[in-house]
């Protein structure tokens, strides 16, 4: 994956990766056994990273390599590009195919199949914002793609789209703020055929959570940093080799690259409403030597706070699109009183609604997106793509349930765990980017 | 590429637009709104202006005009992306709306009927209506939203029709010098025969009865208009005189397309008014508003605000969404009737959620955030109200007749 790209571009890339895959037998992938572990049932924190690699340290030669921004077009389009059309294509067939027939088995063990994971590795999700230099897919900043590709994830289940983009989003940050050094030491794992798992660990498990006043503290010492402190919403935590962790230096929020394996770092499973497949922990920090992420500028900070955010965002696109869908065919399938209850306004206007708050949501959501691709600013439009999402996400999740009526809240349906899901939306910090 | 940025070609002329409003519309918002059924002068000259601007072509759709429907820009580059004018039109609207939504709707040869004319004109009616002010008339005393209910009539006598009927809630109806009047030419054929006429006020048998008084938007006038044995030429009917069963209400109605997503813009640049005064007047208050830091964090003066202008860029949006689709000659009765719902719901909601937060300071009429607020609720009820849109969007989603979901 080293090589430059030709002018086919990075949807062909995708392609090209799917191709040949040796695992391509999607089939075998529907069927999954349920056998990973279920972490529900471990108790209290146990020492992280059983089986992780050592990342061996490379010497950087000083610049780290960024992506460029894509600048303004100057034109209002809501069209996506051929690429994104391309990949945005293939990770549909593969949530239709393979997330949404597994959500339920990923949920009851509480984890994403290896398998699934292997997948999307091939596929190349770790790889759309890690510069070509570095083995990744694209010279320019993507983050309108991050935002289709989790959206369309997210159709499928959202627990496991976010098991899936979690490792993207630990080769994100440090593509996007890392050294020189940092870049050569971990970005080729998650370029290679073996990506590990990895968490970007923002959260902290206390109530108005904000995450530019963390509890987590870093202190200096040799010539690295300690941390301590108790963490949340870390992702497949029990399986993750690395973990990108925010943390208070002196008193302004930071990040810091975490190896699994050290000392002083373990983990808790952390099951919650939704989410399952996502496998949550607690990760628990004592002593844990870790290194500053690049320079550490509170901007980095900022900006991997609302690209996460609106990883957020787009996750609940894909949900509550799921629901949108599932409403419509039920309500006019489902009869009471002699006809469809589609029939009746009480119940059109309510999928009315769902479609037209989830239209403004995308919009919303696909402006920041652009905004930050072209490198303009958009603190204000992901406050309000995450605004929307938490809100009419939410909205949508109970009257996607509401609609169904007593089959909305039984598990014969998805609604239920779409609604479950939707709750996490715009309360997580971290685990995603875009 | 996906990219949801003012567009370039329009930037310079939105900054001018706002000027425009400030100038001519927010500077005499009060006056005429204390001052209900007399006429805004000041807006000849400003209705000449966009006269000049669009005769010269510069006007990017400032006006009522902006909604027809042509390849006019596309010269031969159709597979690109086109802003054209519906997008300019709506953009303008928004600026315009912000200064002033009764004095927008009061602005010479810029009425609704000029939209209709617009939208479903023959080239030659369009060269014949050219400068006249045209009204809009629809609504009945026995109906609002179900306009397949007309009563009044026309009738076929020679080469002209008579008409005969009472119309209400004719925006412009005084001022205008031309109403496009809804009327049946078969009671027993629903909805096909349904056909709209340019009346010129001069005709004998038309005249205005009366005009309301009313919550809002008073600086336009809304009138009671009566036809009673008024003649007019067949040349005078927009669209085809045939009574054509299958098409039905289409011709009539393809101007709510094309004007929805023209009134979504107003309830957006209304309601953009207000959060700009209340986030000036809560930063003066020491309100904080930090679109970083989680809105639970935040006072909640802090995340209202944020919760209100969350959804008033989410009507934003549906808006330019719906006159992008019509700009790139695609469907967008489903678009434009989302975009009139979301912005006639939270253009109302916002403004009134911008008194209550200001106090008795925002109920007074010191400031004009009780004015915007009950301007704004017209604009979820005219052009179909918050329900009629739910309707069409209900039923497109759901593949349902209106037989089926009524």
């Amino acid at each position: 994956m080293a090589s430059r790209k030709d002018p086919m571009g990075i949807g062909l890339a995708v392609l090209n990766r799917i191709a040949s895959s040796p695992a391509i037998d999607r089939l075998g992938l529907r069927k999954q056994a349920e056998k990973a572990v279920y972490h529900g049932t471990r108790a209290g924190f146990q020492a992280a990273g059983g089986a992780a690699r050592t990342f061996k340290r490379v010497k950087g030669s000083g610049k780290p390599a960024r992506q460029g921004s894509s600048g303004d077009s100057g034109v209002f389009d809501l069209t996506p590009t051929e690429d994104q059309q391309m990949i945005v294509g293939v990770v549909s067939e593969f949530a239709a195919e393979v997330l949404r027939p597994g959500a339920e088995a990923a949920e009851k063990t509480d984890d994403t199949p290896k398998e699934v994971l292997a997948q999307t590795s091939e596929f190349g999700l770790s790889l759309l914002n890690v510069p070509e230099a570095l083995g990744g897919l694209s010279e320019e900043r993507s983050a309108t793609t991050g935002v289709l590709v989790a959206e369309a994830l997210a159709y499928g289940d959202m627990g496991q789209a976010v098991a899936c983009l979690a490792p993207s989003a630990v080769a994100t940050a440090i593509s996007l703020w890392g050294s020189d050094e940092q870049q050569q030491t971990y970005l080729p794992s998650f370029t290679g055929e073996d990506v590990p798992a990895a968490a970007l660990v923002i959260a902290e498990p206390t109530p108005l959570f904000d995450p530019f006043t963390l509890t987590t503290t870093a202190t200096k010492r040799g010539s690295g940093y300690v941390l301590n402190g108790l963490k949340s919403g870390a992702v497949r935590g029990t399986e993750a080799e690395l973990f990108v962790v925010a943390a208070s230096l002196d008193g302004t929020p930071a990040l810091f690259v975490v190896e699994a394996a050290a000392e002083g770092v373990s983990v808790a499973a952390d099951p919650s409403m939704g989410l399952r497949a996502a496998g949550l922990t607690r990760l628990k920090l004592d002593e844990a030597p870790a290194a500053l992420l690049g320079d550490g500028t509170e901007d980095d900070y900022r900006e991997a706070i609302r690209l996460s955010r609106l990883g957020w965002s787009a996750l609940a696109l894909g949900t509550a699109k799921a629901v949108l869908d599932y409403t419509k065919e039920y309500v006019v399938g489902r009869e009471a009183f002699g006809e469809p209850i589609a029939h009746r306004q009480s119940v059109a206007f309510m999928v009315a609604n769902i479609a037209i708050e989830l239209e403004g949501m995308r919009l919303v959501t696909l402006k920041a997106a652009s905004r930050a691709e072209q490198g303009q600013p958009h603190a204000r439009e992901v406050a309000l793509a995450r605004k929307l999402a938490a809100e009419h996400g939410m909205k949508i999740g109970t009257d996607g349930v509401q609609l169904l009526g007593g089959h909305g809240f039984v598990k014969e349906h998805p609604v239920e765990r779409w609604y479950r899901d939707l709750r996490a939306v715009g309360l997580m910090e971290g685990a995603v980017l875009v | 590429m996906i990219n949801l940025e003012t567009p370039r070609k329009f930037r310079a002329f939105v900054v001018q637009a706002n000027q425009v409003a400030d100038n001519f519309l927010r500077s005499n918002s009060r006056k005429y709104d204390l001052a209900e059924h007399s006429y805004p002068k000041e807006l000849d000259l400003l209705a000449s202006l966009i006269d000049g601007m669009s005769d010269s072509g510069e006007g990017q759709g400032a006006g009522a005009a902006g909604v027809r429907r042509s390849d006019d820009e596309t010269d031969g580059k159709k597979a690109k992306v086109r802003n054209g004018t519906n997008m300019s039109s709506v953009l303008s609207v928004i600026e315009m709306c912000w200064g002033d939504v009764g004095l927008v709707l009061s602005m010479p040869r810029q009425g609704l009927g000029n939209s209709a004319i617009a939208s479903v004109a023959t080239d030659e009616q369009l060269e014949k209506y050219k400068g006249t002010w045209a009204a809009m008339a629809i609504t009945e005393p026995s109906f609002g939203s179900d306009s397949a209910a007309i009563k009044t009539t026309a009738v076929k006598d020679g080469d002209h029709y008579v008409l005969n009927g009472e119309k209400i809630f004719v925006t412009s109806g005084d001022r205008a010098d031309s109403v496009v009047v809804w009327a049946t030419l078969d009671k027993s054929l629903g909805r096909a025969a349904i056909k709209s006429f340019v009346v010129s006020k001069d005709t004998p048998g038309i005249r205005v009865e009366r005009l309301e008084h009313k919550l809002g938007i008073r600086a336009s006038d809304t009138a009671v208009i009566v036809l009673d044995n008024c003649r007019v030429h067949e040349s005078n009917l927009l669209g085809s005189p045939e009574i054509d069963v299958k098409q039905g209400f289409a011709g009539v109605m393809a101007t709510f397309d094309n004007t929805r997503p023209l009134v979504a813009g107003m309830a957006v640049g209304c309601a953009r008014a207000s959060l700009e005064v209340i986030r000036d007047l809560l930063e003066k208050a020491g309100v904080e508003i930090d679109y970083d830091r989680p809105a639970t964090a935040q006072s909640y003066a802090a995340a209202t605000f944020i919760q209100m202008e969350a959804d008033w860029e989410a009507a934003l949006l549906l808006t330019l969404e719906a006159a992008w689709l019509a700009d790139n000659l695609k469907p967008n009765s489903m678009e434009a009737s989302m975009a009139k719902a979301k912005a006639g719901r939270v253009g109302n909601d916002i403004t009134l959620k911008c008194v209550e937060l200001a106090g008795t300071l925002g109920y007074s009429e010191t400031e004009f955030l009780e004015k915007w607020s009950r301007d704004s609720k017209i604009l979820d009820i005219f052009e179909g109200t918050q329900q009629i849109q739910q309707l069409i969007v209900a039923r497109r989603l759901l593949n349902l007749s209106s037989a089926q979901l009524r």
